[in-house]
């Protein structure tokens, strides 16, 4: 059955081979073709998901030994594929949440020329997740980390002629950059500390290495992560990287890429059980992240870019819970499972609003669209209730799970954890709150507007087939485009109680990371009642603030808190004063350092040796007289030399 | 020392004169030498009996059949032992046929054969009143300018000489590095001169240039070969015999038997210290080592461009042959004095051809001084006095030689109405004209830099490797910042080729005979081969490193 993992990631490794090479001819069918790959690997993901179920819980890894890739000496690198618990869970996500978004975009980038190199693209990103949750070694990690992050750039920047986009890919591309060092150097670290970087050796000696040792590999993967988990100080590409369409949003840049730092974080959790320190950051990390990515996510008109924040608190969340050690394990990657089905659902309601109303993403042109969406509306509403936390959807049991552990890490860390972690969960309810009743409630904003400035956020491509000047006529979508938004409301509504009830998926991922009941100082009814305080309190606010007042169609100038916030919390104009003027400064310096010193050693040997040879060149004046007394003089010099020699 | 007084020592010392024995001579095993020397002779004959239209081909026939048969002997007598564990000293003590001696004339050979090539190249001069013609004047005798000369242009006559020449130049070459007494050494030096001196004054066009620069060459190789010749002269009167066995055992300390007519020298270490560094000069001048490299621009600027290629090459291999047996062989017991003296030679021979080059301006005088600097990293590889030492320096002559021929070849393909194109400023540009050509002679100019996976870098690691290993790490390290200086003008000459304006009145790529491309062709296939995967042939030259005493 083994022999099934290699097809797995095959399939859309060849439909993007095929849709990227194949050319023009392939353009009416492309897209089926794409849509066909991802789910038959969604379908050898079931078979051997199947099969996992009817082994024993301590059977249920699968390894596939394809051909050693690097064999120098001691460094064996091996294309392995290993498929557990853990990568399975991701298998079924990557290619469910990524056939439904398939066939979404089958109706949503109908009208885009280049809808067959989109495919390709995304198969592409198939193939590198798939590779990269399967890989038994660090090192093929590394390549479908890397393979993420080029189909992340290609499909950011896809509307290449929009400046912005392409922008936008290339500092997607940049900071995460800075996150893929960290992991190579932890590769190399593990290579010199446990002399492999397979899973197996490295995770089971990890009690053979120095505490520093571990702590410095754990904090070199936490950076990784941070690049591609949009995680702080590396968050400030995800905003941004809402340029692309709004499936690659959905898929990439909320259900399944921008998780797998988590992943990384939960497979190496044995480097981190070992290693304290790093655990801490990690927690760290996650806590200022949830509450940083919630703020901006308040201060956002633009409805992806709303989500996007919402994506890097929720993310947050699972990276604070993955810190916690076997405590949030298994719970990170409840919540990242059902925030993949809610947020994949939420931007596929996004992508489904601004698909009927010409392409706008400020939601201040929006309201009232209910009536005019119902599908899109219920859906979202769902996604809605989920990602709040209402009880007895998905994020009131996955969310809930991860408050608990943050008290149950226990002391003042306890505390202060637990603590953001709630304050999350209300400023969440009250942004999730803001966008609901922006876009579906109150007046509606839309009709009778001034055409759009030149400045505002430029339209998608799909709007030249509107017309950009007409009044627009909210519509439903297509239903090749509401299907898979039904199918993962129902995964919203219904997974959260499905893993829950009777610790299923607790039993189902133990085995891999490990799980251990914390010292809570508060009870688990305590945490869920703080917790549904917390949800009335944001909804509250929301609800005085938009729901009660009309939205004004012009943002307000707003608070200094607000109008930070609007500017992602001045991330960029920190890394602008800091990595940017100071680079500037350091390469003008270095620069300086070239030209005088450098270049002047440089030049100064070059011109010196020059001056020397325009003078022996003298010496060679053409007159066989004055060759024959050099060498006399030299064959006098050489006999003296070696009778001075020997008198020596 | 007089051939008389030499005689009269000779007959004293083989009495009684009924006890000489015939000379056994082993013929088989002299095979290459004669067969070269033979053919050269056939070829006076046929200057002398074949009609003028015909001795072009039968010329070029019999030299290439002569040196491919020598080639295969040499080959055969490899393949029989002979390099390895029949090494022996034949005809009476005079020629050695050893590992080193083989693999040099194999060497030699191959280069002779592929500077044939260029000499017979009959394409690249416009046609002389209907007749093809080569790089060599008209008729040598003819003063340049006169009307005996134009009459000669105008019948179409041809130097057929220069094979012969070429053949009797390459028979002293074999003979060099393969001498095992001074006397063999000293003929297979003047073997190998004369007609190198007289090819030099043959060029077809700037014949006055030629003419000064094979007197130039004449004047000081005989001045050197009067050094060798009283360098000779003291070593014999040191050891009391020209045999190099001999002067090695009596360096050594382990003869007993003196002669008792020259009690009086022998043993004075004077005698041996002066003759020895007197010979060893009278190599030095033919390798081109500073400070006995000052014919080397003038005589390589002067000479017909083929030979100037062959003379390059094969010269320097010979003469390093004969040099490492010399130093190998003859003096190894005193290798504490002559060493420290060979560093200095080398140091300055590296450094002198190298910083000098920087100014050049011509590219035939560029590529001297570039043969200049590489003498003094071959002389870096000689000095390590170890089986390494030795097989390293094989191996850089043998990647040398081609790559220096193949450059030269090309230098006749670029031309202009005077002929030949030399000066630098004129190569500008001709990538873009002739981007084969230019490409081609940036892989010979890459290789003389030393940049991996040419020739150049493996020799030179090779060579290089052996001298750290032998102790002269400070030799090393100038031996890399000459190569760095000298990597400056290589440079230049490729960023000149590819990255100037082509000029309006530049010169035009002549394109050659099958010959010629074939030439160069072999340059670069070598000098890839050797420079991709040296590994067969650096076992080759290593199982060819030891000499026969």
């Amino acid at each position: 059955m083994e022999n099934l993992i290699a097809p797995l990631i095959a399939a859309p490794l060849l439909g993007a081979a095929v849709l990227l090479v194949g050319g023009r001819r392939l353009d009416r069918v492309g897209h089926w073709i794409g849509t066909l790959l991802s789910t038959a690997s969604f379908v050898f993901g079931l078979i051997l998901f199947a099969d996992l179920l009817g082994k024993g819980a301590e059977h249920r890894t699968l390894t596939q030994h394809l051909w050693t890739w690097i064999p120098v000496g001691g460094f064996q690198a091996d294309v392995t594929f290993r498929l557990d618990q853990l990568s399975m869970t991701f298998v079924l996500l990557i290619t469910g949440v990524g056939s439904l978004i398939h066939l979404y975009s089958v109706g949503y980038m109908e009208h885009d020329e280049r809808r067959r190199r989109f495919f390709g693209y995304l198969n592409l990103f198939l193939a590198a997740m798939l590779l990269l949750v399967l890989a038994d070694n660090y090192l093929l990690l590394y390549v479908g980390w890397e393979g993420v992050g080029l189909a992340s750039y290609l499909l950011i920047g896809f509307w290449q002629h929009k400046p912005s986009a392409a922008t936008a890919a290339k500092k997607a591309f940049l900071v995460n950059r800075v996150g893929d060092m960290g992991l190579s150097i932890a590769i190399m670290l593990m290579f010199t500390t446990f002399g492999s970087f397979a899973f197996g050796p490295v995770l089971s000696h990890t009690g053979d290495a120095s505490e520093g040792k571990l702590t410095a590999i754990g904090l070199m993967l936490l950076l990784a992560a941070c690049g591609k988990s949009a995680q702080v100080p590396l968050q400030s590409w995800l905003g941004d990287a809402m340029e692309g369409p709004t499936p690659v949003s959905a898929l990439i840049h909320a259900a399944t890429m921008v998780t797998a730092g988590v992943y990384l974080i939960v497979r190496s959790g044995a480097v981190f059980n070992a290693a304290p320190d790093a655990q801490l950051a990690v927690t760290v990390v996650g806590a200022v992240t949830l509450l940083f990515g919630a703020i901006v996510g308040c201060a956002k008109d633009d409805i992806k870019k709303a989500l996007a924040g919402s994506t890097m608190s929720q993310i947050g969340y699972m990276v604070l819970a993955a810190g916690l050690g076997p405590i949030g394990y298994v719970f990170a990657i409840m919540h990242l499972v059902t925030h993949g089905f809610f947020k994949a659902g939420l931007f596929l309601g996004a992508g489904s609003v601004m698909h009927g109303m010409n392409d706008e993403v400020d939601m201040r042109r929006y309201g009232g669209l209910r009536k005019y969406m119902p599908v899109t509306f219920i859906t979202f509403g769902l996604g809605y209730l989920a990602i709040i936390g209402f009880p007895g959807l998905s994020g009131f049991f996955s969310k809930d799970k991860i408050i608990e552990a943050a008290f149950a890490k226990g002391g003042t860390e306890g505390w202060i954890l637990g603590g953001a972690a709630l304050l999350g969960a209300a400023i969440t309810a009250f942004y999730m709150t803001r966008v609901m009743l922006m876009t579906f409630f109150g007046e509606e904003r839309w009709r009778n507007q001034p055409t759009r400035s030149p400045g505002a956020p430029s339209a998608e491509p799909a709007a030249e087939t509107h017309g950009e000047h007409a009044e627009p006529h909210p519509h439903e979508s297509p239903k090749v485009m509401t299907i898979p938004m039904i199918v993962l409301a129902v995964g919203s509504v219904f997974g959260g109680a499905f893993f829950s009830i009777g610790d299923r998926f607790l039993h189902w991922l133990e085995p891999v990371t490990g799980h251990s009941e914390g010292d809570s100082p508060l009870s688990a009814a305590a945490v869920t009642g703080a917790t549904m305080v917390c949800l009335v309190i944001g909804v509250a606010i929301a609800w005085a603030q938009y729901g009660r007042k009309p939205v004004p169609a012009v943002a307000p100038r707003g608070s200094l808190l607000t109008r930070a916030a609007r500017r992602d919390l001045l991330q960029d104009d920190f890394n602008h004063v800091v990595l940017v003027r100071g680079g500037e400064h350091l390469t003008r310096s270095l620069v300086y350092v070239d030209h005088t010193l450098v270049d002047g050693v440089v030049n100064g040997t070059a011109a010196g040796f020059g001056g020397l040879s325009g003078r022996l060149r003298r010496l060679q004046n053409g007159f066989a007289r004055s060759y024959a007394v050099s060498m006399f003089g030299g064959a006098a010099l050489l006999v003296a030399a070696t009778l001075l020699m020997r008198a020596v | 020392m007089s051939a008389a007084a030499v005689h009269s020592l000779w007959t004293t010392a083989a009495e009684p004169i009924s006890k000489i024995d015939a000379p056994k001579i082993e013929y088989g095993q002299l095979s290459p030498t004669l067969i070269v020397v033979g053919a050269a002779l056939i070829g006076v004959l046929i200057e002398a009996f074949v009609p003028r239209r015909s001795r072009y081909y039968a010329q070029v026939f019999l030299s290439a059949v002569a040196l491919c048969a020598a080639f295969a002997a040499v080959v055969a007598l490899a393949a029989d032992g002979f390099g390895t564990t029949k090494a022996h000293i034949a005809a009476m003590g005079a020629i050695a046929v050893d590992g080193p001696a083989l693999f040099l004339q194999g060497t030699i050979l191959l280069a002779g054969l592929v500077g044939l090539f260029t000499f017979a190249e009959r394409r690249l001069d416009p046609a002389a009143h209907g007749n093809r013609v080569d790089s060599f004047a008209a008729q040598a005798a003819s003063v340049p300018g006169s009307d005996s000369e134009q009459a000669a242009v105008k019948a179409g006559f041809t130097t057929t000489e220069v094979f012969p020449l070429l053949l009797f130049a390459i028979g002293g070459m074999l003979i060099f590095p393969a001498a095992n007494d001074l006397l063999t050494l000293f003929v297979a030096l003047e073997v190998l001169s004369l007609p190198l001196y007289l090819l030099c004054a043959l060029a077809r066009r700037k014949r006055l240039m030629s003419q000064e620069a094979a007197v130039k060459y004449f004047l000081l190789g005989a001045f050197a070969s009067a050094f060798t010749l009283f360098g000779i002269a003291l070593l014999y009167g040191y050891a009391g015999s020209v045999s190099y066995a001999r002067i090695a055992e009596v360096v050594d300390g382990t003869v007993t038997n003196v002669d008792p007519a020259l009690a009086n020298t022998m043993g004075n270490d004077a005698l041996l210290l002066i003759g020895g560094a007197m010979l060893a000069m009278g190599l030095l001048f033919k390798v081109g080592a500073v400070p006995f490299h000052m014919w080397t621009p003038d005589v390589y600027q002067g000479a017909p461009t083929p030979v100037t290629g062959f003379m390059a090459a094969a010269t320097k291999v010979a003469a390093f042959g004969a040099l490492l047996r010399l130093l190998y062989v003859v003096l190894p017991g005193l290798r504490w004095d002559w060493r420290p003296v060979m560093w200095a030679v080398a140091i300055i021979t590296m450094l002198g051809g190298a910083i000098v080059a920087i100014t050049q301006t011509d590219i035939k005088r560029l590529l001297a001084y570039s043969s200049i600097a590489h003498a003094g990293f071959i002389l870096a590889g000689v000095i390590a006095t170890s089986k390494d030492g030795v097989s390293s320096v094989l191996f850089y002559l043998a990647g040398y030689s081609f790559v220096t021929i193949g450059a030269f070849a090309v230098v006749t393909l670029v031309r202009d109405a005077g002929g030949e194109a030399t000066h630098l400023s004129k190569w500008a540009g001709l990538g873009r004209r002739s981007p084969l050509v230019a490409a081609v002679f940036a892989v010979f100019l890459l290789a003389f830099a030393g940049i991996p996976l040419t020739s150049g870098f493996a020799g030179k690691f090779a060579v290089f490797k052996a001298a750290a290993d032998g102790g002269a790490v400070p030799l090393v390290v100038i031996g890399v910042i000459s190569s760095a200086i000298a990597a400056f003008f290589y440079i230049r000459v490729i960023v000149l080729m590819f990255f100037s304006e082509p000029k309006p009145d530049g010169p035009t790529v002549a394109v050659p005979s099958p010959m010629t491309m074939l030439a160069i062709g072999m340059g670069v296939a070598v000098t890839l081969v050797l420079g991709v995967a040296p590994q067969y042939f650096l076992d080759l030259a290593s199982q060819a490193g030891v000499f026969v005493r």
